[in-house]
């Protein structure tokens, strides 16, 4: 997928002036917060549970070669097979080679974040095949030509009425107005399309080593009929979603589902464990399962190995005032929020993504409600961090920092400036405010600024007490 | 040129600063049982079941034995008025039906209004089902009918999902092809956060309890 | 005038510096903000603190904590200034400042800068476990329970991301506030939501920042509270400056200033003797 993140800026101010859009994101804030916090509440281990998951994910990253090994060997036994991907092309070869061996006409998808982060849906169209994405909101942006603005809830951004003005136009008239009746509209024309896929494609949200299952989590079933009636089922997930056990897959279970959408639980949670086996009725004639790196292997080295323990539950572009005021579409990828500020300049390189950590208050709201405790704003940080020493940072900035620190580690040259600034800004100050200053009028177009009564608190103080 | 299997395993073990793990460290890993919290349930199982399932839009019947299940089937049938035919899955071949039903133990087609499953295991923790996939009972009696029947005995209910591994390892053919936990009828939100019941799996699951 | 449940506080325990037996002796963080926009907020500070038995100096050798340049990625430059921090301070029995922001990166951002570092890292440490800011300071350590202020006022209180998350504040001026005469607590929906100033984001992102301040300023208005209270002076400044310009008839003060009994005039942006 093409890479916008750095048109991020004027994404974000069309964002904020979209209206559809934001009464679209309005609702969405009111309910996942409200409910994840509903459940939480509820489950009174809900923070052991928390630092439990961060635990046992440092323990699957510190072993992460050794699990993804044991995990080969159970699928393998169960008659599935392995693929391993270096990166995106790597992984779309691997998949279009697979469709393309079984004369694959129709694909269907489940909803998979991977698969949009290696940029398979093109690569696929462009061979010919037909591609059926069957979550229902990755159908109504598949349908608008979109990609997701949300990795749990792709078509948040998307109000009813535009869901209908979609569906008229795809499925002809009459116009169905009302939730019920799209949705079953929807039913109706993905019902054929499962029975006729050649291969359908889902993601996994988590990967079994102990039996070789890749389990998904849903609330539609479209994953698992996409899986069930396809002829081939082709799993495609990161290297970093293996965990040990059966037991390790359950903690994570008991914070995803609360974490996401805030509920106690999705209505499917699915094992899939190979092929159909000789005495299946129904069941998928290959099972396949592609492991995706694309930067993960180096992210595990330094820093944002912490990033590596995410299980892609949402909840920090769901309590991310920023996410919640301009929308995923902003940030130009696949990935959005805090989440996805850290992923995209990871995985597509830094200066690719220049304002996304940027963009952001370290309010630290994200990281209160992660499941899995990742630092976010602090990794956030670090990528400016990275930025500065790169100089990807605007060189402006660069060269105020070096002024302000000049300054600053001269006590009496930056009380001298401090004091200027009082006396000037005061004087230029009427009834307590500033409404236009041209040097700081990122801050005077929006607001006005407080003025300084004259004198600092310095040498208001100084001039109490004496000096100390 | 290596392959892209020993490349990502190598690029691993680089960022982890160590070679492939010894024998002593494997067989460690091999051993270590998790031990994670679960929660407290000061509920019966069973109650806590039926609370559960019915508070996501589920349905339960409780019968006294398992020859009592096609009848309670045909007032779930008549109830929703459906006609006197029924995937059923091989499991529960033992069913004697009242005359007037269809039923087979094939796998469900388009066409396929009810089906009738039964259920490996109850997990009243969150007041789910646990439907393990084989020729007696077919994945896609799970999802493709509007109406879905799943039966369950009362001491199939365990309490967390851990016991319910267990019962899915215990088994001479261990874990199935495809392992569904099932908590309710499919649900969508992805419009307007407003939910609606039957996206593309059952519009209404029902649990006939035995017990 | 203070009331102290407990005093001196247990948690100065063993290590009770000499000092303490005229109160602890404190050194005050004046934020660089405060001190050019709102020095009222550095004498409330202070008389907060003389109140409750400390001894208050403020030493002129101070001036930022580093944050900007650790926020924009600039490390070394932070570094610098926590040196000069950590060498201005660490020898003082406590630090404190009015503001959650400030205090937090000193608690939490000096340790993480100087890790490794076999001189500073001791002494980050050091000064970390002895920063505080001002009310969790009051209430948690010096154990007051009372401000005797009084401001006749329906006030709504806004809670600051650093002091919140940072540093856990939350029920410290809730409680503190309860004890101000006149003065009634209206909680606004979404109090721990972020303002939209974050430092330098609220002028490199301005859109983001007003869209994000005007939805903070509609959850003020909802409640019909007529003055806005909270920790930190950037995102009062924030608040302020957005309630001036619509025009919005909420006055907004520091919460030290309230409990000091110091909020006098029209609040931040006001000219002093305003009463709107």
């Amino acid at each position: 997928m093409e890479i916008r993140s750095n048109e991020f800026k004027g994404r974000a101010v069309f964002a904020i002036h979209d209206a559809s859009l934001q009464q679209a994101l309005g609702k969405a804030r009111e309910g996942f917060v409200g409910k994840r916090a509903q459940q939480a509440a509820e489950l009174p281990e809900f923070e052991q549970l928390r630092e439990e998951a961060k635990a046992l994910k440092n323990h699957i990253l510190d072993h992460l070669d050794h699990y993804l090994e044991r995990y080969e060997q159970a699928v393998t036994a169960a008659g599935g097979q392995v693929h391993w991907a270096r990166d995106a092309e790597e992984a779309r070869t691997i998949i279009l080679g697979i469709c393309k061996r079984v004369g694959a006409k129709t694909v269907t998808k489940g909803k998979s974040m991977v698969s949009e982060e290696i940029g398979l849906n093109e690569a696929l169209i462009d061979e010919g095949m037909e591609v059926v994405e069957t979550d229902l909101g990755e159908y109504i942006i598949q349908l608008a030509h979109e990609p997701p603005s949300h990795i749990i809830a792709p078509a948040v951004h998307k109000t009813k009425d535009q869901v209908s003005d979609l569906f008229e136009a795809a499925h002809g008239g009459p116009r169905k107005t009302t939730v019920p009746e799209l949705v079953d509209e929807a039913r109706r024309m993905l019902r054929d399309k499962y029975f006729r896929a050649d291969v359908g494609i889902t993601g996994g949200n988590f990967l079994v080593a102990e039996t070789g299952s890749s389990m998904i989590v849903t609330n539609e079933g479209n994953g698992d009929l996409t899986q069930t009636l396809a002829k081939v089922h082709i799993v495609t997930s990161g290297i970093e979603r293996v965990v040990p056990t059966l037991d390790d897959a359950t903690l994570f279970l008991r914070l995803l589902a609360r974490s996401a959408t805030g509920q106690e639980t999705e209505t499917y949670t699915t094992l899939s464990t190979g092929p159909r086996r000789a005495d299946d009725l129904d069941g998928p004639e290959e099972y396949h399962v592609v492991l995706v790196d694309n930067g993960r292997s180096r992210m595990l080295a330094g820093r944002f190995r912490e990033m590596l323990r995410c299980i892609r539950c949402g909840a920090c572009m769901n309590h991310c005032p920023v996410y919640g005021a301009v929308g995923g579409h902003a940030y130009g990828w696949v990935y959005p929020g805090p989440m996805g500020s850290v992923l995209t300049p990871l995985i597509t390189g830094l200066d690719n993504a220049y304002d996304l950590p940027n963009a952001c208050t370290l309010n630290g709201r994200c990281a209160s409600v992660c499941p899995v405790k990742i630092p976010l704003p602090d990794l956030l940080r670090e990528l400016r961090h990275m930025q500065h020493q790169q100089e990807i940072t605007p060189a402006m900035q660069r060269r105020a920092l070096k002024l302000w620190r000049f300054a600053a580690t001269q006590p009496r040259l930056y009380h001298a400036g401090e004091r200027i600034a009082a006396r000037l800004l005061a004087a230029i100050g009427r009834k307590g405010r500033i409404r236009r200053l041209p040097l700081a009028s990122a801050w005077t177009d929006v607001r006005d600024l407080p003025a300084p009564a004259g004198r600092t608190f310095l040498e208001l103080w100084q001039g109490k007490r004496g000096k100390s | 040129m290596t392959s892209a299997r020993e490349d990502i395993l190598k690029g691993i073990r680089g960022a982890l600063k160590r070679g492939p793990l010894d024998a002593t460290q494997q067989s460690a890993l091999a051993t270590r049982v998790p031990a994670h919290t679960r929660p407290a349930i000061d509920e019966d199982a069973v109650e806590r079941f039926v609370r559960k399932f019915e508070s996501r839009a589920g349905t339960v019947a409780r019968v006294a034995t398992l020859r009592n299940v096609p009848a309670a089937v045909e007032a779930y049938r008549e109830a929703q008025g459906l006609p006197q035919r029924a995937a059923v899955g091989a499991g529960l071949k033992s069913l004697r039906w009242a005359k007037g039903w269809e039923v087979h133990h094939g796998a469900a087609g388009s066409d396929e209004a009810l089906a009738v499953s039964p259920a490996l295991a109850g997990i009243a923790e969150t007041g789910s089902l646990l439907l393990a996939s084989g020729p007696d009972s077919p994945t896609t009696h799970n999802f493709v009918p509007d109406d879905h029947v799943v039966v369950l005995e009362a001491k199939q209910i365990v309490m967390h999902f851990e016991e319910a591994w267990a019962m899915l390892r215990a088994r001479p053919e261990g874990i199935a092809r495809a392992t569904n936990i099932i908590s309710g009828p499919s649900r969508t939100a992805d419009v307007e956060q407003t939910i609606q019941l039957g996206a593309h799996g059952p519009r209404r699951v029902h649990v006939i309890l035995v017990g | 005038m203070l009331t102290m449940s407990r005093y001196p506080n247990e948690s100065m325990g063993t290590d009770m510096p000499e000092t303490a037996k005229n109160g602890p002796r404190v050194g005050l963080f004046a934020t660089c903000l405060m001190n050019v926009f709102r020095p009222n907020i550095g004498f409330a500070a202070v008389k907060l603190l003389e109140d409750a038995g400390c001894t208050v100096e403020v030493p002129d050798s101070q001036t930022c904590c580093g944050q900007p340049g650790y926020n924009s990625g600039d490390f070394d430059a932070a570094r610098a200034l926590a040196r000069q921090v950590i060498a201005t301070f660490e020898h003082f029995d406590y630090v404190v400042g009015p503001s959650g922001s400030c205090m937090a990166t000193i608690r939490h951002d000096y340790p993480a800068l100087f890790e490794g570092d076999p001189d500073w890292a001791p002494r980050a440490e050091a000064l970390s476990r002895k920063s505080f800011e001002l009310l969790s300071f009051l209430h948690d350590e010096l154990g007051v329970t009372q401000a005797q202020a009084r401001l006749d006022a329906v006030a709504t209180y806004h809670d600051s991301c650093s002091g919140l998350r940072g540093l856990g504040i939350k029920g410290q001026p809730r409680a503190l506030l309860a004890g101000v005469e006149g003065l009634k607590l209206k909680e606004m929906q979404d109090a721990e939501v972020c303002c939209g100033f974050g430092g330098t984001f609220c002028v490199k992102y301005p859109e983001i920042s007003e869209k994000m301040v005007d939805d903070k300023i509609r959850n003020v208005l909802a409640t019909g509270a007529d003055t806005l209270l909270g920790g930190d002076l950037g995102c009062l400044m924030n608040i302020a400056g957005r309630l001036k310009r619509i025009n919005a008839p909420v006055k907004v003060f520091h919460t030290a200033e309230v409990l000091a009994g110091l909020a006098g005039g029209g609040g931040i942006a006001s000219e002093p003797g305003e009463t709107r």
